[in-house]
């Protein structure tokens, strides 16, 4: 048996023997009162309770560890790794029947209550005992698939997978199945599928009146147009700033970087919200063209165009960096040789550049026309009677009708949609190969733009930079009057209310943003990092080893994305609300939320640099004896910085300006801002939303900044010309 | 050296999700979880004042109506609020309805207004009125003024065709103060004229928002000549300075009770018995005006704001909360609407 084996093991039995099995009320580690009667007790360890008879159906779990524990002297063997594959297994299926069977009294699965022995009995909630030896149980089996020669014997790939495989089953799966369940279900709770198919066909999702009469089309017509729409033009957006910035001499390259990561870190809600004061009736524009063209005032932005303007301004910057990665990645040297060859600069950009940038194109739509269908705050603002799948849910579940099941029925053609738009980039990638950096030595320099791109793409570029940045005049401006729009006298007061500090005694933080703020700080900063390692890991295993299931895995992680933030929220509390998993009301709910969120970003970035990073370097590690780990860690990761900043940034990023997946789960000791400012919007206090939109705009600026500052530049040894690459080696901004 | 290499990895991945076990929710003793379903600034006002008053720690959670109603429900199974206060009064039939709360006499009941027992009364005393709001409208003066009409005093009044496209209101699946509307329209000119006049305002709505007070906002801003909203959520912008005028249209209205239930299953019962009874005071209902929210208070002896809208002067429907709250008749209402209002052409 290896080492690392003999380790797991001890684990199991630190979790099974010694540490608290359940969770009990009032945990703290300042104060042991929770302690009291240990080993016994609320506070007890599943050993002791099981040999007490207090909880018999924990000894099973033991037996399984006890199996193992028998085999500690053999070597490792193919029979060896059997026994650790069916004790891990077993043992883990019991654990998870009896914490699913035996939860509060009167719920759970009584049949198998009684079976394991615990027949009207009732356990709270699993704490960390449970959590170590159920991790211990998952890694016995995966070092038993190991042993017998699964992923070429190596027990970290194996690992994992096994690790990675159990969390999106807690936290993707089994949430998103309590809340798909409920669209089986009348609004009395019966099971009724006659009303699933009625939910389904209802001509308020399929309706075509846009076409042939003067109403109003379906609700998943009108979200499959605009994130179709958005997902082109942000994409190519994305492209043209991405050229600009790193093949041309363009001025103001570094302003134009800085503006276009704006909208990326700018809260929900602010750019409607800005958009409005600007094209609204009564907006400045719409004033202007008034008085000066007599253009009369109207309401266009309320609907289709605005929606878009907004979401456009919002995600074409994701495809940015996205881009800027793949565009940054493709090698030089191919480029030169077409020109060696005598191709002109057009027909180099539409043979070579062109077909190298398709996997990047491909992810940045996904990204747009997925974050469009997700997008919340902006067809909240703007959508006038244009309405989408996102708010149509929102509003069954929280709106006077109250009906979870429509919401169930909605969120699961919005995940057909998703699940189609990934599976048709699938397709459209096919099997091709977009390698371009090689271990061998590459000293090209990147082809100059055709003319008309470069000009097409600065066209384009400059007017959408012009808007973004009037916006943030606005928005900066908003904070600072009175009444953006109607009384502009210059007043402190909105940053007094929410972030005034008090010194007389000490450093007393009187604002009432405070709280909400430094909640989600620490919530960004902890899940940021998670998000970025889990995202990475896992592309890393779906793009370099060889598995049964990888699919279904890289399938599943998308799943997450694709789930609409609030459909998740109400699924987070109705499956985490009891035991065995009851962590609703804590931060670490808001924590794991969001890591099972943004983990797709991680994951897709991950997957766009590693497709283009060839895989004879890890072979060359792997075959001077490196294992997967070593290898991961000292020549893939190195390489895959751009992707990794990316993962973190977004995942930060996001955290602190997500809104309707955290709605439900905020409680009073864990507000999160974006819940206050939404509250700040609905009270019409625009000027201190606008404020602490603007606060947390520079709280993300300066993360990002700290983030590229300890990751670092990806170094490719590319010869650099003077003085183009000096600019074109700038981190991303 | 892989022993160690393995123990490095299983450490970070064991720290990374075993965090996901770690934490348990505080329950200190001596705290109350509420859930308040109005505007911020009161909701914090409240807290605080309890908290002042009685040394009792209250944890707060501020959310619309129905986002709380949607989470007890969700939360029914092993309940964490103890409290839920404030908010539109429908929610709270509807919880009640469902046996989500719980009931409860409060001592001071005898000093309430009859329309406040009568909300307690309809939910078979699992929620008792706290404040009640008039259904009205905002008007933008300037607007107004700029189309040259005269200022809109009654329902009928909006529907002028100079008004196409310049009145807003929420739609009422997903608003209560829309559902307001349709009820009290209904309940004023019988079902069938009533749905005809909404017909009618179809034409002139540009929009049907969300949220039920975004119609008085945009009033207040110009994107809309009228909003169809609860007065005091017009009132609020009016305090604040903008062209924007608060109505009681003419041939009556209807209203909304804001209300206070008891969660079941609450861990600090005894607390919230506490709340409940001292929420109901003079003392506890004074604290809305000073938080901009001026709806009238439903303790006889509590001061009613000098801004708020009275409701003396008003013309009342007799508005039947248990028949128009009823989980049956909101479908069927909601459904009628669907079909033959919102599925119009313009």
């Amino acid at each position: 048996m290896r080492p690392a084996t003999r380790l797991v093991l001890l684990l199991g039995w630190l979790g099974y023997a010694v540490i608290p099995w359940y969770l009990p009320d009032g945990v703290s580690l300042s104060q042991f009162g929770w302690l009291a009667g240990y080993p016994f007790g609320r506070a007890g360890t599943a050993f002791a309770l099981a040999l007490s008879g207090t909880a018999p159906w924990l000894l099973p779990v033991g037996v399984a560890l006890l199996a193992v524990t028998l085999l500690l002297g053999r070597s490792e063997s193919a029979a060896v790794g059997r026994t650790l594959i069916w004790a891990g297994l077993l043992g883990m299926v019991l654990f998870f029947a009896q914490g699913f069977a035996i939860t509060l009294q009167g719920q759970g699965i009584p049949w198998l209550a009684a079976l394991l022995g615990g027949s009207g009995a009732a356990q709270g909630g699993m704490g960390f005992g449970a959590f170590l030896t159920v991790l211990s149980l998952l890694l016995l089996l995966c070092h038993g698939l190991a042993y017998r020669g699964f992923c070429r014997g190596d027990i970290f790939t194996t690992s994992s997978i096994g690790i990675i495989v159990l969390l999106i089953g807690l936290f993707i799966f089994f949430p998103v199945a309590t809340i798909l369940q409920s669209a089986l279900v009348d609004q009395a709770g019966a099971f009724a599928p006659g009303i699933f198919v009625a939910r389904l066909f209802d001509s308020s999702i399929w309706g075509l009146g846009c076409v042939t009469a003067n109403t109003n089309c379906g609700v998943a017509w009108n979200t499959l147009i605009l994130a179709v729409l958005t997902g082109v033009i942000t994409t190519l957006l994305g492209l043209a700033c991405a050229l600009l910035v790193l093949r041309t001499r363009m001025p103001g390259k570094r302003l134009m970087r800085a503006l276009t990561v704006l909208p990326i870190i700018t809260p929900p809600f602010v750019i409607g919200l800005a958009l409005i004061l600007l094209f609204g009736r009564s907006g400045v524009v719409s004033g202007l063209l008034y008085d000066w063209f007599s253009i009369p005032r109207s309401r266009w932005i309320y609907g289709l165009p605005g929606v878009l303007l907004a979401q456009v301004l919002a995600f074409a910057p994701i495809a940015f960096l996205v881009l800027i990665g793949v565009v940054q990645g493709i090698s030089p040297s191919l480029e030169e040789a077409s020109q060696t060859l005598g191709a002109k600069r057009w027909a180099t950009f539409r043979t070579v550049t062109w077909p190298l940038l398709k996997p990047g194109l491909a992810n940045a739509f996904l990204l747009g026309f997925v974050e469009s269908m997700a997008d919340f705050g902006n067809p909240l603002v703007l959508g006038g009677n244009f309405e989408v799948l996102s708010t149509k849910i929102f509003f069954a579940v929280v709106g006077a009708a109250h009906n979870q099941g429509q919401a169930a029925v909605l969120a699961m053609v919005l995940l057909v949609f998703t699940l189609g738009a990934f599976w048709v980039q699938q397709r459209w990638l096919g099997g091709k190969s977009y390698t371009t950096v090689t271990g061998k030595g590459d000293s090209g320099l990147p082809a100059k733009l055709p003319k008309p791109v470069t000009f097409i793409s600065a066209l384009v570029i400059v007017p959408w930079v012009a808007l973004t940045f009037v916006i943030y005049v606005i928005i900066l401006m908003g904070g600072f009057v009175k009444t953006m729009g109607r009384d502009h006298t210059p007043t402190l007061e909105h940053y007094r209310t929410g972030f005034a500090v008090d010194f007389s005694r000490g450093l007393f933080f009187e604002g009432a943003a405070w709280d909400s703020l430094f909640t989600t700080l620490k919530v960004a900063a902890i899940s940021a990092p998670l998000t970025a390692v889990l995202g990475l890991l896992t592309a890393y295993l779906l793009m370099r080893q060889q598995f049964r299931g990888r699919h279904v895995l890289e399938f599943t992680t998308m799943l997450s994305f694709a789930i609409p933030g609030t459909v998740l929220g109400v699924a987070y509390i109705l499956a985490f609300n009891v035991p065995p998993v009851e962590i609703t009301g804590t931060g670490l709910i808001l924590i794991i939320a969001f890591v099972f969120r943004n983990m797709p970003v991680g994951v897709r970035s991950g997957i766009a640099g590693l497709s283009q990073i060839d895989k004879s370097l890890d072979e060359a590690s792997i075959t001077l004896r490196a294992r997967s780990f070593t290898t991961l860690w000292r020549v893939v990761l190195p390489l895959l910085r751009p992707a990794l900043v990316s993962a973190l940034v977004y995942s930060f990023v996001r955290s602190i300006t997500s809104v309707s997946a955290v709605i439900f789960l905020v409680s009073a000791e864990y507000n999160l801002a974006t819940a206050y400012i939404v509250g700040r919007v609905e009270a019409g206090e625009f000027g201190l939303a606008i404020a602490y939109s603007s606060v947390l705009i520079v709280v993300m600026a300066i993360g990002i900044g700290l983030i590229q500052l300890g990751v670092g530049e990806r170094k490719l040894g590319r010869r650099s010309a003077i003085p183009l690459a000096t600019s074109a080696a700038q981190p991303v901004k | 050296m892989q022993g160690f290499q393995w123990l490095r990895t299983g450490v970070l991945a064991a720290l990374a999700s075993g965090a996901a076990f770690a934490a348990a929710p505080a329950q200190a003793q001596g705290a109350l979880v509420m859930y308040c379903g109005v505007q911020e600034e009161w909701c914090r006002a409240m807290s605080t004042a309890f908290e002042r008053d009685t040394g009792i720690k209250v944890a707060m959670t501020r959310k619309s109506a129905g986002e709380i109603y949607a989470q007890l429900k969700a939360e029914s199974s092993n309940p964490r609020g103890d409290i839920w206060w404030g908010g539109t009064g429908d929610p709270h039939l509807q919880a009640a309805e469902e046996g989500l709360t719980l009931e409860y006499e409060s001592p001071v009941n005898k000093d309430l207004h009859d329309w406040a027992l009568s909300q307690w009364k309809a939910a078979q005393k699992r929620s008792v009125g706290i404040y009640a709001g008039a259904l009205g409208f905002g008007f933008n003066t300037q607007q107004i003024k700029q189309k040259g009409l005269n200022e809109p005093k009654c329902w009928a009044d909006l529907l002028d065709p100079k008004l196409k496209d310049d009145v807003q209101v929420a739609d009422p699946n997903s608003s209560g103060t829309a559902y307001n509307l349709l009820a009290t329209v209904v309940q004023l000119m019988g079902e069938e004229k009533g749905f005809d006049y909404l017909k009618k305002l179809h034409k002139n709505v540009s929009q049907y928002t969300k949220s039920g007070a975004a119609p008085a906002k945009a009033a207040s801003l110009g994107e809309t000549a009228v909003g169809i909203v609860f007065i005091h959520d017009a009132v609020v912008f009016a305090v604040q300075g903008d062209p924007i005028k608060a109505v009681a249209p003419c041939e009556g209205t209807g209203y909304e009770i804001g209300s206070m239930s008891i969660i079941k299953g609450a861990r600090n019962l005894d607390n919230a018995k506490k709340f409940y009874d001292w929420a109901l005071t003079p003392a506890a209902q004074a604290l809305a005006a000073p938080a901009k929210s001026y709806q009238v208070p439903s303790n006889k002896n509590s001061t009613v704001p000098p801004q708020a809208p009275k409701m003396s002067e008003m013309k009342m429907i007799d508005y039947d909360f248990v028949k128009y709250g009823s989980s049956a008749e909101r479908t069927r209402l909601l459904t009628k609407w669907d079909k033959e209002v919102k599925a119009l052409p313009k």
